[in-house]
């Protein structure tokens, strides 16, 4: 059992002469505190070279942070290797020990803790059951397809008693796409079944959102925002998390906002909460996902021109201007487009504003 | 589907079969053709049939008692070679920095030896050992420890072990070195993970990465220790006595000193097919390792 506490955590890959970061954009991973509680399912989401990696990494003990320190159930174990913490990690690449057959490879973590006999039998047995990996037991673990291997890498982590906490380091990369889902809904079976704290690094949201009760979006070194997918879809904190959270991202439109109202190029939209105080110098815009901006006939909402209509299958998206500013936003079902005239209509309380990135907590009217 | 036949594409095949034909089979068919006669000088041949190859084979005749004399010997020191080389090749990889500017610091260095001819690695030796001028004879011998290659047989064998250790050992290394680069950080950091000893990993993760190297890195040491000649024959000469005689040595003896060109061409043959022989038996090995894969 672990709930994991990060605090003040930073770490950086240069160092200078005097051991220390040389400045902030020497980070990899800007200081950051940060609390996983026991159990939890969480996602990082990120992109490539965000620092996600390297903060599982931290986590896992194979990295040492440069400032900061990791409590486990508050023990300090910010300098304790890996092989003293109990967490198991899984690669992007599947890692199985050639040479071994897949009991074998089940066996090892416990062998190397000194385990032998029955008790070694029995848990590996029960794992491999639980991974479906019984029939495969005595084979060879270089004939195996890449998802039973890393099927395999899991095993090796669950099988350890003592584990508290399993990190995913893009785990799915090379599994083929229709196994993913079954290997996703796999790993959420065994996070119901287990009460283990599982951390899953990806850049692929869908994954994230799915894996994850807590996802976690990281962007150039720091989190930017955390919470349930719902929260990141409808509030997104940063116009980041705007654009790589949903497909397609938010619509980020510069404005003018005055009050309860936001004026792009002599048009209004209206806002269901007010903002006085947005002092000037910043960059203001507005986000508001296509998915809450409704394409209607030209005169019911704001005017705008359309330019393109994409057929996605599950929804239309029309291409538009609003004053020369393109944007997205949702066809309904019911609307045929003729001719490039037409307006929106916008779900007041889904459209947010963003001063310089950052979300602005308007004053509820 | 038909096959189309074309019979003019035997010519496509042409150039590599002249090749071939004028850099293995003409001259190996002149040594079959030797081995099967006998001279007396004068470019008089006499037909012997397989008579040099009973000989030979038989350890009671002169010639026969020679050859497996030195068969032992080549045998003995391949043994010492293999035995030596390859673990201290895998220590050396194992040792060896794997980023930085002291990857190719290392690098150079290990190459070093594999750069310098054969004959000057002799040449060096001959003179490195010396007991009255060489560093390394002249020292052993301050140390107490009787040593003079020229006249004791431990002596010159140490000399030569020694010297094919210091000339080849880098080659295993550097093989051994390319495989162990070949595995990704993963694996090290899941035997971490996995609580393994640095045994364990060397046993599960290095040792398997390196399987097919090391066969490779086996194969050609075996073939080149048996092959052995330039460096024993500039440091030793064969001696003292036959004690450093080896068949390549022995063979030159036979074909250069003695002119007994019958003998030296069915010894060549004999030990042509021997090296052969193994080779087949390491290429097995390692196809059917493949096939497992």
């Amino acid at each position: 059992m672990a709930r994991i506490d990060l605090q003040n955590l930073a770490h950086s890959y240069t160092l200078n002469s005097a051991g220390n970061p040389a400045g902030g954009k020497d980070y990899a991973l800007k200081p950051l505190n940060h609390v996983w509680e026991q159990g939890g399912a969480y996602a990082l989401l990120g992109p490539s070279g965000c620092g996600k990696t390297t903060l599982l990494n931290i986590i896992s003990g194979l990295l040492v942070p440069s400032e900061g320190r990791v409590l486990f159930d508050g023990r300090d174990v910010t300098e304790l290797p890996t092989e003293s913490r109990n967490i198991a990690q899984v690669f992007q690449f599947p890692v199985v020990y050639d040479t071994m057959t897949v009991y074998e490879n089940l066996a090892f973590p416990l062998r190397n803790r000194g385990l032998r006999g029955p008790a070694v039998d029995a848990r590996v047995r029960e794992i491999a059951k639980l991974l479906d990996l019984t029939p495969d037991l005595g084979r060879r673990g270089r004939n195996l397809t890449a998802d039973a291997k890393q099927k395999i890498s899991l095993g090796r982590g669950l099988v350890r008693p003592d584990v508290a906490a399993i990190l995913f380091d893009e785990p799915l990369t090379v599994i083929d796409p229709h196994l993913k889902w079954e290997l996703r809904s796999k790993l959420k079976a065994l996070h119901r079944a287990l009460d283990l704290t599982m951390i899953y690094v990806t850049h692929d949201q869908t994954e994230a959102m799915t894996f994850a009760d807590t996802v976690v979006v990281m962007h150039d070194g720091a989190v930017v925002q955390m919470g349930r997918p719902q929260e990141l879809f409808e509030r997104p904190a940063h116009v980041f998390v705007g654009h790589f959270i949903g497909s397609p991202g938010m619509n980020v439109l510069p404005a003018e906002v005055a009050g309860r109202q936001a004026r792009i190029g002599g048009h209004e939209i209206l806002l269901t909460r007010g903002y006085p105080h947005l002092d000037g110098g910043r960059r203001i815009e507005i986000g508001v996902r296509p998915e809450f901006a409704t394409l209607a006939p030209a005169g019911a909402g704001v005017p705008v021109r359309v330019r393109r209509i994409d057929d996605l299958g599950r929804m239309r998206l029309a291409k538009v201007e609003l004053s020369g500013i393109p944007m997205a936003a949702t066809v309904p079902d019911s609307l045929s487009v003729a001719g490039e005239e037409a307006s929106l209509l916008f779900e007041p309380a889904m459209v947010h504003v963003y001063a310089d990135g950052a979300l602005v907590e308007g004053e509820a009217a | 589907m038909d096959k189309p036949i074309n019979q003019k594409a035997w010519l496509l095949v042409l150039p590599v079969l002249l090749i071939v034909a004028f850099s293995a089979l003409v001259p190996l068919m002149t040594v079959v053709n030797y081995s099967v006669q006998d001279t007396f000088g004068n470019n008089q041949f006499f037909w012997n049939g397989i008579g040099w190859y009973q000989e030979l084979l038989d350890p009671s005749t002169d010639l026969g008692g020679r050859f497996f004399d030195a068969l032992w010997r080549n045998l003995l020191f391949s043994a010492l070679i293999l035995a030596i080389q390859v673990p201290l090749g895998i220590a050396v990889a194992l040792a060896m920095p794997r980023e930085g500017w002291r990857v190719a610091a290392t690098l150079v260095v290990l190459a070093l030896p594999l750069l310098i001819p054969w004959n000057v690695v002799g040449t060096i030796w001959q003179i490195f050992a010396r007991e009255d001028i060489g560093l390394l004879g002249w020292v052993v011998n301050r140390l107490g420890i009787p040593y003079n290659y020229t006249n004791d047989p431990l002596s010159a064998w140490v000399t030569i072990v020694v010297m094919d250790v210091w000339h080849w050992t880098s080659l295993v290394a550097l093989l051994c070195y390319a495989g162990l680069r070949s595995i990704p950080d993963a694996f090290y950091q899941a035997a971490r993970i996995d609580g393994a000893s640095r045994w364990a990993v060397f046993r599960n993760i290095q040792l398997p990465k390196m399987r097919r190297v090391l066969l490779i890195a086996v194969l050609l040491r075996f073939m080149d220790s048996f092959m052995i000649y330039t460096e024993p024959f500039v440091v030793t000469g064969g001696g003292p006595g036959n004690s450093t005689t080896f068949v390549s040595i022995d063979l030159v003896k036979l074909a250069l000193g003695q002119f007994d060109l019958g003998k030296a061409a069915a010894l060549s043959i004999v030990y042509n097919l021997v090296i052969l022989a193994v080779c087949w038996v390491f290429y097995t090995v390692m196809t059917r390792m493949d096939a497992e894969k």
